[in-house]
């Protein structure tokens, strides 16, 4: 079973990929829709009869060397099956979703095929993901992580005519890999200190308590080894899970098709980082800097994320940027400790999240892609279904629910969670988690809150045209949104015991690991002060009065505020300038020095002195030769043979033989 | 059967000698019958090579396999045999030379005698690899450019005098060295006969030369000069620069050649000599090497960025690339000679294949320009979909064979210095800038210059030549124990002797300058 649920995205991503010329358009998406469906459907069986037992299944050798020994396998446990049905679930409905949604794509011309394109790229996306998460070693993972990488470049660059998709492709595809630079790195590093990259040996709690006892010399200085390979490996979580500093690429990747966004920047690849964290716990327990730099970075990622999502415009940037500050919280659960938690905000963000990004796809086809939201407004009636959905997603997004209780929408539970736990990590970043997160969630719910306000109310703005041939989007794009809206209602509530309850640790089983000797912190969360409790609360209620008044009550102050606080404005528009510092620290100097080491060092230098040397000896060569052409290949022919006739003379003269 | 591999290697010179002999006139008759024929003997070739190989080569087997040996003239001696080192070099010759083959098809001046140097090329390469006698291996070794420098300076572009030239000065350089070398090593082993060498101890006292105190001695000497032949045909930086002008300068074919073989027989020549003969210079200068080794990845991926013409860009690639080759070679660990091998292979279908693209454009075109493309994807679908593949195989992507290299030598490379490793894993970042700079201001965008609207996509020839590559691409990127196998037990054995060799020269050096004091 474990065998058919993985492979089949891959067969049906080269049948459609390859086939679809044979078989035809139409069945060629099916059959990748269809395989799509049967894997999403064995994951839930899967999940839901799961034992809580490891489970290893081999399949074949791969790299052999010395002591380096891994093999291609699937390893089943309680993490693996959550991501299986995480991944399958949200990829068979944007399948499903896609049919509506690029049946008639202005980006192409008449008769161009990109339908099976698109579809064998979404197949082979969720094959690449399966194999990271079922991953038993280190490097199959790194199969994953570059796999889905690829996917991703594939599909950002899907509009291959924009150049602005292509450039956007490049660049998640580059920053991914100044991550997966450091993530490669820990690997080497691991394996130089344990001499295996095999999970049952690294995440054995006894692997880590040794390295964590060890120093070794990187680079230049004597540090201990679990901080060095945590970090390194963390900085590859960073790329792929776009936080703070390595987060540039996500908002730009916006540039593919509304449904890569739900899948992959959305529900699955992004999400990637944290999966990694929470696999490699036993790693991440002992070491003591690495799992605070986590803590630093996530809130600060959350509040940076969350600042920025205030002023945008672009509807599926606001996502995008919720998307990296939601990533965020989820790293800050991790770091202080609480895997569950992570877990269990990945899992439910999935749902609404995914739903948020295919329900802006349905207002953006409804707009005839029109995509900035100044062009919309009081959408409501026209759409909706689609504004149902996307109301569903907002109550989930901000955490809407009642306070003190376990009844709410999923992100109500999810999230909460979090912040309860960063005021129990006790350390002092985790109270600076604390706080950011708290600020974050008022910024949450105002910019969620302001993106609702913008799209499905108010007065129509832009295009009269379109606005009047403004429909809602077929069945195939609206049943995915209802299924995932059951997700975004329900998901918080059923499983908030498995994931965050007393008992959770029996849930999860062998997956994830803790050291009780040190780790409380999700006992401790359990019974933080009321205040703790509802703080998100307010801080959500705060946002979402805010933005009523701004958006509905006086329509006139954000243009008022943002010409009043116009530093500040400019900043937050465009993105605290990281773009623009790192094309002055990184792109332009890069570039530079390739020209100066071409032009100066291969140029003037090497070739320079190799000229000078030149310039002496070919006019002999052309005196010597008869024709100037190629006469000194002959030349070259005779000096060998005469050095060969000298050797043999030698031997000869020798006569040794 | 003995003489096997004496009849892989002469088979082309015998294609070469029928094609001098019988065909006679320059018609298009003519030539397709010489492309025909030339083609027909590499694929026996390979067939031959591949079923001989399979049924005769034992990989679990350290020493050298079917062993050949003859008295040649004036006392020396013809001797061949592979090992596990060489084997799969010579495989990957046969394998790829009908590829090579097809790449000639669009030829049409004088076609008889370009057959012929691939075909002279071919035996000259495939004897390198099984040479086991210096002298044998001198010649060959040698004598191998001179077709190239021929498929260069007569079918290649308008600037090939020049970058013929600047091949021959490095090469000429590095060659007389090494011929001085060897003449040395003649001198105290009194044998030219390699095998008989491996298992020789070369001379490590140190010495003074002109008032310098030579660590290592005779060995680091030696070495020195092999080294010298070797970093130019790798090409290593500082002397990697005839490489780009070669390149852009030779016939599609040549190139093809050029990056996926003639660029082994450096990496492999570390391997039979600088490692096992002189391991005590080899230990002494392995920081030395693997740093140039390191700017090598770096600096050559920075030019490469910035670079305007397709095959300057790929060819400093290809200098990065054999950048990991040296790196992993001189970690002197398993893994980092395993994959250097390895890196060895996979790039001789990566670069192939990417050379041959650029041949495929090039031939609609006429142009290697950059700027002169944008938006192929949109005529030219399948070369888009192929070019992908190799471009993300050129970036080391998992699942392809440029992966496997790329990382056993990094992880070796981290084993022996963090700072190496940290230097050489940027190479992973930059390839990236490269590879997808160029892939999309050639393929993605839109196609909106006039020359390019009625370019056609890929024929069946040009699918052909490439399916070959793709399946062996791929299949080693997945399954890459076909080569791991192979090489691992011989790069075992031959590690083993390099360390014992260290370890008795570190027991016997203390012991020596005590001996050295006493007599005073």
């Amino acid at each position: 079973m474990e065998t058919i649920l993985l492979f089949a995205p891959l067969v049906g991503s080269i049948i459609c990929g390859f086939g679809h010329k044979m078989i035809g358009e139409k069945v060629a998406m099916g059959v990748s829709t269809g395989l799509l469906f049967l894997s999403a459907i064995l994951s839930w069986v899967m999940f839901l009869t799961f034992h809580g037992e490891t489970e290893i299944i081999s399949l074949f050798r791969w790299v052999e060397s010395g002591s380096l020994s891994t093999d291609w396998a699937i390893r089943v446990d309680r993490l693996t099956v959550i991501m299986l049905i995480v991944i399958n679930t949200v990829s068979a409905l944007v399948h499903l979703y896609s049919w509506g949604y690029m049946a008639d794509d202005p980006q192409w011309k008449e008769g161009e095929s990109y339908k099976p394109r698109f579809f064998a790229y979404l197949s082979f996306f969720t094959f690449a993901m399966l194999m990271l998460v079922t991953s038993d070693n280190l490097l199959q993972m790194f199969f994953g992580w570059e796999g889905v990488g690829v996917a991703s470049y594939l599909l950002i660059g899907f509009y291959y005519r924009k150049p602005s998709a292509g450039a956007a492709a490049m660049k998640a595809f580059i920053v991914n890999r100044v991550g997966d630079f450091g993530f490669a790195l820990g690997i080497f590093g691991l394996f130089y200190l344990t001499d295996s990259i095999n999970f049952s040996e690294v995440l054995d709690p006894n692997t880590a308590k040794d390295l964590s006892k060890q120093t070794f010399m990187f680079l230049s200085w004597e540090m201990n080894a679990l901080e060095v390979v945590t970090f390194l490996l963390f900085v590859g979580a960073m790329g792929k899970s776009a936080q703070l500093m390595l987060h540039t690429w996500l908002p730009d990747a916006m540039e593919g098709p509304t449904p890569v966004s739900a899948l992959i920047h959305a529900a699955t690849m992004v999400t990637a980082g944290v999966f990694m964290v929470c696999r490699l716990a036993p790693l991440m327990e002992y070491a003591e800097f690495t799992p605070n730099f986590i803590v630093f970075i996530g809130a600060t990622t959350a509040f940076f994320a969350a600042t920025v999502g205030l002023v945008q415009n672009d509807i599926k940037r606001v996502i995008a940027y919720s998307t990296c500050s939601q990533l965020g919280y989820m790293f800050v659960a991790a770091g202080v400790g609480a895997y569950g938690a992570a877990m269990f905000h990945l899992f439910t963000h999935a749902f609404f999240k995914a739903m948020l990004f295919l329900g802006a796809g349905s207002v953006i086809h409804a707009m005839h892609h029109e995509q900035d939201m100044r062009n919309y407004g009081n959408l409501r009636k026209k759409i909706p279904y689609t504004f149902a959905a996307m109301m569903i997603g907002t109550l989930a997004i901000t955490g809407v629910g009642i306070p003190l209780t376990h009844i709410g929408f999923a992100g109500f539970l999810s999230k909460d969670a979090i912040i309860e736990i960063a005021f129990a990590g006790g350390t002092g970043v985790a109270q600076y988690a604390f706080w950011a997160l708290v600020v974050a969630a008022a910024m949450t719910s105002f910019y969620s809150w302001r993106l609702i306000f913008l799209t499905f109310y108010g007065t129509e703005r832009g295009d009269k045209h379109t606005h009047d041939h403004a429909h809602e989007s077929p069945l195939t794009m609206i049943i995915p949104l209802g299924v995932l809206a059951l997700g975004a209602i329900f998901a918080g509530m059923l499983w908030y015991e498995d994931f965050f309850g007393h008992h959770y640790q029996e849930w999860f089983g062998t997956a994830i690991y803790e050291n009780h000797a040190t780790n409380h912190v999700v006992h401790d969360a359990h019974n933080v002060a009321k205040w703790v409790k509802v703080s998100p609360f307010v801080a959500m209620t705060f946002g979402f009065i805010l933005s009523w008044l701004m958006y509905i009550k006086f329509p006139t102050a954000p243009a008022a505020l943002a010409k009043q606080q116009s530093a500040l404005y400019q900043f937050l528009l465009n993105k605290w300038y990281f773009d623009e510092l790192y094309d002055l620290m990184f792109v332009r100097p890069a570039k530079a020095l390739g020209v100066f080491l071409w032009k100066k060092g291969d140029g003037k230098v090497i070739d320079g002195g190799i000229n000078g040397l030149a310039m002496g000896i070919i006019p002999w060569f052309t005196r010597l030769a008869g024709r100037a052409q190629s006469g000194y290949l002959f030349h070259y022919a005779f000096a060998m043979f005469l050095g060969l006739a000298a050797i043999i003379t030698w031997f000869v003269v020798g006569g040794t033989f | 059967m003995e003489n096997l591999l004496s009849i892989i290697t002469f088979l082309p010179l015998l294609g070469a000698a029928i094609l001098v002999v019988f065909l006679r006139g320059d018609d298009a008759y003519a030539q397709r019958n010489a492309k025909i024929l030339a083609l027909v003997t590499t694929l026996a070739t390979f067939v031959i090579s591949a079923v001989a190989i399979y049924s005769e080569f034992d990989p679990s087997n350290t020493g050298f396999q079917m062993v050949e040996n003859h008295q040649w003239l004036a006392g020396l001696n013809y001797k061949m045999g592979v090992d596990g080192i060489s084997v799969l070099f010579v495989m990957l010759t046969t394998f790829l030379m009908p590829v090579v083959i097809g790449a000639c098809w669009t030829v049409t001046y004088r076609v008889k005698e370009y057959m012929v140097l691939f075909l002279v090329l071919e035996t000259l390469m495939i004897a390198v690899f099984c040479a086991l006698d210096l002298v044998l291996f001198y010649v060959v070794f040698e004598a191998g450019l001179i077709p190239m420098f021929l498929i260069v300076g007569i079918w290649g572009g308008k600037d090939r005098i020049y970058a013929s030239f600047k091949f021959f000065l490095y090469t000429l350089l590095g060659s007389v060295l090494m011929l001085v070398a060897m003449i040395a090593m003649w001198m105290e082993a009194g044998t030219t006969d390699i095998p008989t060498l491996l298992n020789h101890e070369f001379s490590y006292a140190p010495m003074t030369v002109l008032g310098f105190q030579i660590m290592g001695g005779l060995q680091t000497l030696l070495f020195l000069a092999f080294f010298a032949s070797f970093a130019v045909k790798m090409p290593m930086w500082p002397v990697h620069t005839w490489l780009p002008d070669a390149h852009v300068q030779a016939p599609t074919a040549g190139s093809v050649v050029l990056a996926a073989i003639l660029l082994k027989m450096g990496g492999y020549g570390f391997l039979r000599f600088s490692l096992p003969m002189f391991p005590v210079a080899s230990e002494l200068l392995a920081t030395f090497v693997m740093t140039l080794s390191v700017i090598a990845i770096i600096y050559t991926s920075l030019v490469a960025m910035m670079q305007e013409d397709m095959k300057k860009l790929i060819a400093y690639s290809s200098v990065a690339h054999m950048g990991f080759v040296t790196m992993g070679i001189f970690t002197l660990n398993q893994q980092g000679v395993d994959g250097a091998i390895f890196q060895m292979l996979s790039h001789g279908f990566i670069s192939g294949a990417l050379f041959l693209g650029v041949g495929v454009i090039y031939d609609r075109m006429h142009t290697r320009d950059i700027d002169a493309y944008g938006g192929l994807v949109i005529r030219m679908p399948a070369y888009a979909l192929v070019f992908m593949l190799f471009t993300m195989a050129n970036v080391g992507l998992p699942g392809t064979s440029g992966f496997i290299g790329e990382f056993l030598t990094l992880l070796a490379a981290f084993k022996a210095n963090t700072w190496i490793a940290f230097g050489a894993t940027t190479g992973v970042i930059l390839s990236a800038g490269y590879a997808l700079w160029l892939y999309r201001r050639v393929v993605f965008g839109d196609l909106i210059k006039e020359s390019l609207k009625s370019i056609t996509d890929m024929n069946t020839r040009e699918r052909l030549m490439m399916a070959p590559l793709i399946i062996m691409t791929i299949l080693l990127g997945v399954y890459p124990a076909l080569v791991l196998d192979i090489i691992g037990p011989s790069v075992n054995a031959l590690l083993e002797n390099v360390t014992s060799a260290q370890a008795a020269a570190a027991d016997a050096v203390p012991a020596a300058v005590e001996a050295t004091v006493e007599a005073h």
